[in-house]
This record gives structure tokens, sequence and C-alpha cells, in this order.
């Protein structure tokens, strides 16, 4: 009897179940859609922010449009897939003269000091068609030059097109956000208050450095160029 | 009444042709409305780029299941694998016949139009079975077995709802049972016989293999069932006999439960239809709804629930019957 009573109750809320199933489909049937229809409408921006795309590189606080990179290659190692390849950058060259005057205080026993390298990478190319986004040259990087970009949308016609030089694409970025800043800047002069460009706007690296507008002009200029070739 | 003559005849012929646009006009239309529903129910717009709200896109599919090539797997019995399709849609234009969609609107009407209707839906499940078996395909003979199983099933508990209406009206005439109702809900038969239209309701979801008792044709377990092996045209027939199949059990439930083509004013067969294509969309909104019952479960539900409670509900219609 217990039993029985047991599975008449099972039936019920069973019965009471698919009721509330039927409840659920008919309000979503009813209510808005979610969905954004891709090449009319993207998604919000702060929808993608918490995308994790193809990797990019993270600049200098001071200067974003170098790169914090040391060219120290722990990331070209870390990477599984091999799509990762930086060339470090050589010394200066030194005219016949220089060479000579550094050879004659070697010879006389003196230690002169030659000049180095500078640190930062000369090429930095990342294949992404190779990329499985498994974050390894993130954590190798020993000081936090690698990031992942919020790139969503992305299409190309070749495979090259995922053939990506990152330096070039961080000094397009900086030169993009410095113009966005200034025409924000210039705005808000022209409506009266000038203190406003002190203000957090976008979420850019290069709010950090308050820089003229004409050097600018002249970087974006040049960032232009560079995103052609 | 039903002697036959030439005005029989064109009758007939008329209502073969007219029945055989609307069937096909309806699986068109159904797939859209299906492909909405979910699209919906799943909060996105469905399909929405072919014409006004994607209703053209439903064309394109027609136009491409028309263009593509047959194509038959090598060791497949060639005669019976061509000849299960044309066996699964055949018998649908027969059982539209007797149909009531108005008094006007009445291809033909026997007195015996339910055991029509319900004899040569059984055609169905021998087309479902010779496809599976000649394909040669695992997963087609796997999909034929459960559709036999089921649909055999699933028959008795239908039988035994329809029976029971049958038995208050005392006919098998689909339009003297629409006429014995009243237009406004109340005098349906919906209202006296509630159990039965259940029964019947659920019933026809293991009868036409619709969601959430898709078993010969789970995609997640057997590719595509029974009909795996069949491209173009042949597919298009169990595609247009499937929607066929679920327009004639809904339009048979309008009949028998909710009054057919009467309504509470201006009766004819716009009521019909609405009733019919209401039906269709809470089918949709069930598929969209429930996940795929497991086998054992959709016999158990069957034999140890539809069925007693189908045989107790015929017994208690015609001891009612029999008293008053």
């Amino acid at each position: 009897m217990e039993r029985l009573i047991k599975q008449g109750i099972d039936l019920i809320k069973g019965i009471w179940s698919l009721g509330v199933g039927l409840a659920v489909t008919a309000w979503y049937l009813v209510n808005r859609k979610i969905t954004v229809q891709y090449p009319k409408q993207v998604v919000p921006r702060e929808a993608s922010e918490s995308f994790r795309g193809p990797i990019e590189l993270v600049g200098q606080p001071k200067d974003p449009a170098t790169p914090k990179c040391i060219s120290c290659m722990m990331c070209v190692s870390a990477c599984p897939s091999g799509c990762i390849s930086i060339t470090k950058q050589k010394p200066p060259k030194l005219s016949p003269e220089e060479e000579k005057a550094f050879a004659e205080a070697e010879a006389r026993g003196e230690k002169p000091k030659r000049p180095v390298a500078p640190r930062n990478p000369a090429t930095w190319r990342y294949n992404y068609t190779y990329c499985s986004l498994c974050a390894c040259c993130i954590e190798a990087c020993p000081v936090n030059s690698i990031k992942f970009s919020n790139e969503l949308y992305l299409a190309g016609t070749s495979r090259g097109d995922f053939h990506y030089d990152l330096l070039a694409r961080l000094k397009r970025k900086a030169a993009e956000a410095k113009a966005a800043e200034d025409a924000k800047a210039s705005e808000t002069k022209d409506s009266g208050s000038a203190d406003a460009a002190a203000q957090p706007g976008s979420p850019n690296i290069s709010q950090a450095v308050p820089e003229k507008a004409d050097e600018a002009s002249s970087a974006s200029g040049q960032a232009k160029s560079e995103a052609a070739l | 009444m039903n002697e036959f003559s030439l005005w029989t005849v064109f009758t007939l012929v008329v209502g073969l042709v007219a029945i055989l646009a609307f069937i096909a006009g309806n699986a068109m239309a159904l797939v859209w409305m299906e492909r909405k529903v979910a699209g919906f129910i799943q909060r996105r717009p469905g399909p929405n780029q072919l014409g006004p709200a994607g209703v053209l896109q439903s064309v394109a599919d027609a136009v491409k299941l028309l263009f593509k090539q047959i194509l038959k797997p090598s060791n497949a019995d060639s005669i019976i694998f061509f000849l299960a399709p044309i066996l699964s849609f055949f018998p649908v234009a027969l059982l539209f016949m007797p149909l009531p969609f108005s008094p006007f609107f009445t291809a033909y009407s026997p007195n015996l139009g339910l055991l029509l209707i319900l004899a040569f839906s059984g055609i169905n499940v021998l087309a479902v079975l010779l496809a599976g078996w000649s394909s040669n395909n695992k997963y087609s003979l796997y999909g034929a077995a459960r559709g036999v199983s089921q649909s055999v099933a699933y028959e008795i508990p239908l039988l035994l709802a329809v029976l029971a209406i049958a038995f208050q009206h005392g006919t098998l005439n689909l339009s003297e049972i629409v006429e014995q109702q009243g237009g406004w809900p109340w005098q349906w038969n919906v209202f006296t016989q509630p159990l039965a239209f259940l029964i019947y309701f659920i019933s026809i979801f293991g009868e036409t293999n619709r969601s959430p008792f898709d078993l010969p044709e789970a995609e997640s377990e057997l590719t595509a069932g029974f009909h795996t092996e069949y491209s173009g045209m042949g597919f298009a027939l169990f595609f247009l006999a499937e929607y066929a199949n679920m327009v004639l059990v809904c339009c048979v439930a309008t009949a028998l439960f909710l009054g057919g083509w009467k309504g509470p004013f201006l009766d004819g067969f716009w009521w019909f239809l609405a009733k019919a294509y209401g039906l269709l969309f809470i089918m949709m909104w069930v598929r969209w709804t429930y996940p795929r019952a497991r086998f054992d479960m959709l016999l158990n539900l069957n034999w140890k629930w539809l069925l007693p409670l189908g045989a107790l509900n015929l017994l208690a219609t015609a001891f009612v019957m029999k008293l008053f």
C-alpha cells in the first residue's frame, strides 16, 4: 500500500514537471531573442571583453607602442605548437673608427663597454592557424608581455591572414587608442571642460601616457602605413 | 448515398488533387513553422534571411531536395529500397479523403471513414520496415525495428480512444461525429471524453515518430534511423509522409474531439484548420521541450498506463452508453 502511495505521488510529481517544462519553453517562446545576427549586428563590447581570442602583446606602461617583451624566448620554447617566432635585435653596428678604438682599448688591457643589443624583439610573429589557445606562452612569460586579446570576429580569405605580426598590431592598437583619446580630449575641450580628458574612458593602455596631439597624429599616420603593409 | 456515379468520380478526383496540393503546401508551411517555433523556444530568430521572416526557406529546401542526386547503397535491395518511400507516401492521400474540413470540403464521406484511416495508416509501418531492411545498414535496421514495435504498440491505445468516441456517437463516419458535436467548446467531445483525448494525444506522438517518442530516427543514436541511406526525393517522400501524418492525426483529433469545422460563430473550414494547427503547434512545443524517452520507458508508458486506461475508458463509455 505504501509503495502504491509513493508511486502515486511520483506520478503526480512527474506530470507536474511536464507542465513546468512546457511553461519554461512557452516563456522563452514569447520572450526576447538573445542571439545576434552576425554580419548585421555584433555583440556589445562588454560581452566580448571576457573572450579569449588570439594572443597579443602588452605594451610598456610609458610607451604603449613598444612591448614589455625582453626577447627571452621563453614563450617560443613553451609553445607546444610552435606558432611563435621571435628574432632578437642585433647590437648597433659600429663604424670602422669606433671598432678600431675599441680594439686599441682592448689591446691596452682595458675593458671598454661595447654597446649591447636592445632587449626588445626585432620581429614577433604569431601563427594563429596552429595555436590552440593553451596559454602556455602567457604562463611562461617572465615580464607578462603576452595576453589573450578579445578579438571575437575573425574571418579571412587566406591562410596568410592568420599569420600575425604582433609588433605591428601593438603599434596600431596604441595609435588607435591614442587617436581615440585625443578625439575625446578635443571634444571635451570644445565643450569647455579642459580637465575632462583625465576622466576614465575606454580601457586603453595608452591612457597612462599624456602626450602632445601632433605626436599622436604622426604616430597614427605611421600605424596606418604599417597596417597597410 | 455513396452509390457509384460520375459525380462521385469527379468529386474524388478533385478532392485527391486538392488533398495532394494541401499536403505539399502544408509540409512546407509546417517545416517553416517548426523551425520558427524551435528557434523562438531556443531564444533565437530561426530562419529569417529568405523572404519575409524566412518563409521562402522551405521553398529553397524543397528545390534543393528536388535537384539532389538519388543514391543507393551498393548492397541495398533496389526494388524494395525504392518502393519503401513510395509506399510511405502513397496511402497519405487516401487517408485525407474522409476528413470533413467542412460540409462542402469533404472529398469522400464513407460510413467507415474512421476505419479507413486507421487501416491505411498502418501501411506507413510497413514502409518504415521495408526502408530499414532494404538499406543494408545497421542504423536503418535498428530504426525500422524500433519504428515497427513502437507504432504497433501505440496503435492499440489510439484505437481504444477512437473507439470510445465511436461508441459514444454510434458511428464511424467522421462527418456525422462532427455533426453531433456543438460549436461551443463545452459541446465538444474533449469535455465528455477528456481521458480519451489525452490517450489519443499521447499516442499520436508515438504513431508519428515525433519527439519525445522519435526513437526510429533518433539522430544522436541512429544517425537518421530508417531513412539514413535515403537522399533527394527518397528522403523528401519520407519527410512529406511524416508531416502529412502529423497533419492527419491532428485533423482526426479535431474532428473527433474538438468539434471539427464547428465554431462559436461562422462555421467553416477555417475553424477546422485553426484547431488542427493549434494541435500541431502543441506537438512542436512538446517536441522542443522534452528530451527523447528511452525505449523501455516508451513501451512501459504504453503497455502499463495508456492501454489499461484506454480499456477502462472504453468500458466506462460502453457502460454509460448502455445505461442512458
